[in-house]
C-alpha cells in the first residue's frame, strides 16, 4: 500500500498544538463577526447553530481516527485526544450561547426547554455524557482506569449520535444536510462490530503477500 | 397600556381625495415601471400612511427582505433572496374561483390599482421570532367582495404558483414539501379587516423573496400562514387542506394563531426574538402576546373554542 510520508516525531508535538489553534478559528471569527454586527438576520442564533454544527463535526473526526488507521494505514492517533477535547469545548460554548446570549439566563425557560423538546434533551443528554470523557482525556486517568477507561470513552459513540440527532429533531424539514451527519455517525458504529474480522483479514493477506514473494 | 392601538378611523376618511387621485397618476406611473423593471421589482407604491405601533420600532428593510422562510426559493434563511433572482412576478395573474358568484382572473395592473395602503404589522414567525413590517396592500375583503362569495362559502384555500424553471426548491433530488404550498382561513378570518394581501413592503413593490407580486399577512396568525405568490383563491364549504399542517399535523394547526401558552414541540412559544434588535449581546428576547397582539380585534372570532386543541 502506497504510504503518506510520516511526519518526523520532533514535530508531533508541535502540530497538536497546531491544530488546537487551528480548530478554534471557526469559534473566534464566528464571534468576531457576532459582536462586530456582521451576523445577518439573527446573529445569536447564528452563532449558537456554528458552534453545535463544528462541535458535531469534530466528534465525527474524533471517531473517525480509528477506521482512517484500519482503511488507509495512516496513524493520527497522537490528534484524537486534540479533536475530542475541542468537540467538548465547541458544545460547551454552544450551550453557553444558548444560556447566556439567547436566553439571557431565563432558567425557568432553560429548564422547559430541556424537558420538554425533544431535540433539546438529547443535546443535553450528549452533552452531559461529553463531560466524563472530557475529564478523563489525559495519561493519568488512562493510567488510572486502565481497561475501564476504553470501556468509558465508548460513549462518544453515544454522544455523536446524540448531537446528530440533536441537529436533525431541531430543524423543521430533515434535509440533505442532516442525513449526511446521520448516516455518517451511523457508518463510524457500524465501523466498530466490523473492523477486527476486517482487521484480521487484512493480516492475513499481508502475510500471505509476504510469504509468495520469498 | 397596550402595546397596540388599533386605528380607530378607516383609512379612507382621513385621506383627502386630492391624494387618492394623486395615487392613481402614480400608480400609472409604477405601474410601468413594473413592466420594464423585472425581475429587479421594486417600484415604488402609492399608500396611505399606517399607524405605527406605539413603542416598537420597525425591522429593517435589509432584514425583512434578507432573513426569509421561502423554501420555493431553499430552505436557508439567506436563500430566498440569493436564489430568486430569476423569478418574474410580471405578468401575473390570480384567479379566484369556486363558491363564488363572478369568479374572475386578476392581472398585475388589477391587483395594484386596489387603493393600497401601509399596514404596520408585527409578523410572529413560529420559528419564535418576530419582526415589525411596513406592508402595502389592501384587505382581503375588497377583493372578495369583487367576485361575491355564495351563501353556502365557508372556507378561503390559497395556492403559491409552480415555476420548477424560476424557483430552485421546487426542483432537485430534495424537496422539503409537497408543491404548491396550500393554505387555507375560514371566511369569518378572511374577511376580517386586519387580514391584508401585500403587494408591497416599505413603500415598494414587493422584493421576490417575500413573495411576489401578492402574498397573505394575516398578523394574528404565525407567518407561515401567510402564503406568497398566490396564484388561485378559492371559496369552498369545506376547511382547506394547508401545507405545514399536512406535514406535521401534531406540530402545525389549520388555525396557527398566535399563542405564548400552547408551545411548539421544538419551540417554546412564550417568548420571540425580535430581528434586528438587540444585537449579539442585548436581550432581544421579549414575550410573545395572545393572537400576537392583535387579541381586542380579534379573539371574538374564536369565542367559545378550545385554542389549546385548535390550536
Amino acid at each position: 500500500m502506497q504510504r503518506l510520508p510520516a511526519l518526523p516525531r520532533k514535530y508531533h508535538a508541535a502540530s497538536v498544538w497546531l491544530l488546537y489553534v487551528v480548530a478554534f478559528i471557526p469559534a473566534v471569527y464566528g464571534f468576531y463577526l457576532g459582536a462586530t454586527g456582521r451576523l445577518p438576520g439573527n446573529p445569536v442564533k447564528e452563532f449558537e447553530h456554528l458552534l453545535g454544527l463544528w462541535a458535531l463535526r469534530f466528534l465525527i473526526a474524533t471517531l473517525a481516527i480509528t477506521p482512517i488507521r484500519d482503511l488507509l494505514g495512516i496513524n493520527w492517533l497522537r490528534y484524537r485526544r486534540a479533536l475530542g477535547l475541542t468537540a467538548f469545548w465547541y458544545v460547551l460554548m454552544h450551550f453557553l450561547t444558548y444560556m447566556l446570549l439567547d436566553q439571557y439566563l431565563d432558567f425557568p425557560a432553560i429548564l422547559a426547554d430541556i424537558a420538554k423538546r425533544p431535540f433539546i434533551t438529547i443535546g443535553m443528554t450528549g452533552f452531559l455524557l461529553l463531560i466524563p470523557l472530557a475529564v478523563t482525556s489525559n495519561n493519568w486517568s488512562i493510567r488510572r482506569l486502565g481497561p475501564r477507561w476504553g470501556k468509558l470513552h465508548r460513549l462518544a459513540y453515544v454522544v455523536a449520535a446524540a448531537g446528530a440527532l440533536h441537529f436533525a429533531l431541531s430543524v423543521k424539514v430533515v434535509g440533505p444536510e442532516q442525513m449526511a451527519y446521520i448516516a455518517l455517525v451511523a457508518l463510524l458504529v457500524a465501523w466498530r462490530p466490523i473492523r477486527r474480522r476486517f482487521n484480521r483479514w487484512k493480516r492475513g493477506s499481508e502475510s500471505r503477500r509476504q510469504f509468495s514473494k520469498a | 397600556m397596550p402595546l397596540y392601538r388599533p386605528s380607530s378611523v378607516p383609512a379612507s376618511e382621513i385621506t383627502p381625495e386630492a391624494c387618492y387621485l394623486d395615487r392613481r397618476t402614480f400608480l400609472a406611473a409604477a405601474a410601468g415601471a413594473v413592466a420594464t423593471a423585472s425581475p429587479a421589482f421594486s417600484a415604488p407604491l402609492s399608500v396611505t400612511a399606517g399607524n405605527p405601533i406605539a413603542n416598537e420600532k420597525l425591522t429593517p428593510e435589509k432584514d425583512v427582505t434578507g432573513y426569509n422562510n421561502f423554501y420555493e426559493f431553499g430552505m436557508g434563511k439567506e436563500d430566498p433572496k440569493a436564489n430568486s433572482g430569476d423569478f418574474k412576478p410580471d405578468p401575473w395573474s390570480l384567479t379566484i374561483d369556486g363558491l363564488v358568484t363572478r369568479p374572475k382572473t386578476f392581472g398585475l395592473e388589477d391587483l395594484l390599482a386596489f387603493p393600497l395602503e401601509e399596514r404596520i404589522y408585527r409578523m410572529r414567525c413560529v420559528e419564535a421570532w418576530s419582526m415589525v413590517i411596513p406592508w402595502d396592500g389592501f384587505p382581503l375583503a375588497a377583493l372578495l367582495d369583487k367576485v361575491e362569495p355564495l351563501g353556502d362559502a365557508k372556507y378561503v384555500a390559497f395556492e403559491t404558483i409552480v415555476r420548477k424553471a424560476e424557483m430552485p426548491g421546487q426542483s432537485g433530488f430534495f424537496q422539503p414539501l409537497p408543491w404548491p404550498y396550500v393554505e387555507g382561513l375560514r371566511l369569518d378570518e378572511a374577511r376580517h379587516p386586519l387580514t391584508l394581501l401585500a403587494v408591497g413592503l416599505y413603500g415598494k413593490t414587493l422584493p421576490n423573496q417575500n413573495g411576489a407580486p401578492i402574498r397573505l399577512v394575516v398578523p394574528w396568525k404565525y407567518g407561515f400562514k401567510g402564503i406568497k405568490s398566490i396564484v388561485r383563491i378559492t371559496l369552498t364549504d369545506r376547511k382547506p387542506p394547508s401545507t405545514w399542517n399536512l406535514a406535521a399535523p401534531d406540530e402545525y394547526g389549520f388555525y396557527a394563531n398566535v399563542n405564548p401558552k400552547v408551545d411548539h414541540p421544538r419551540w417554546s412559544q412564550a417568548t420571540e426574538n425580535r430581528i434586528g434588535e438587540g444585537g449579539f449581546f442585548g436581550a432581544n428576547r421579549r414575550p410573545t402576546l395572545p393572537f400576537n397582539g392583535y387579541a381586542d380585534e380579534v379573539a371574538g372570532l374564536y369565542a367559545g373554542m378550545d385554542l389549546k386543541a385548535d390550536f
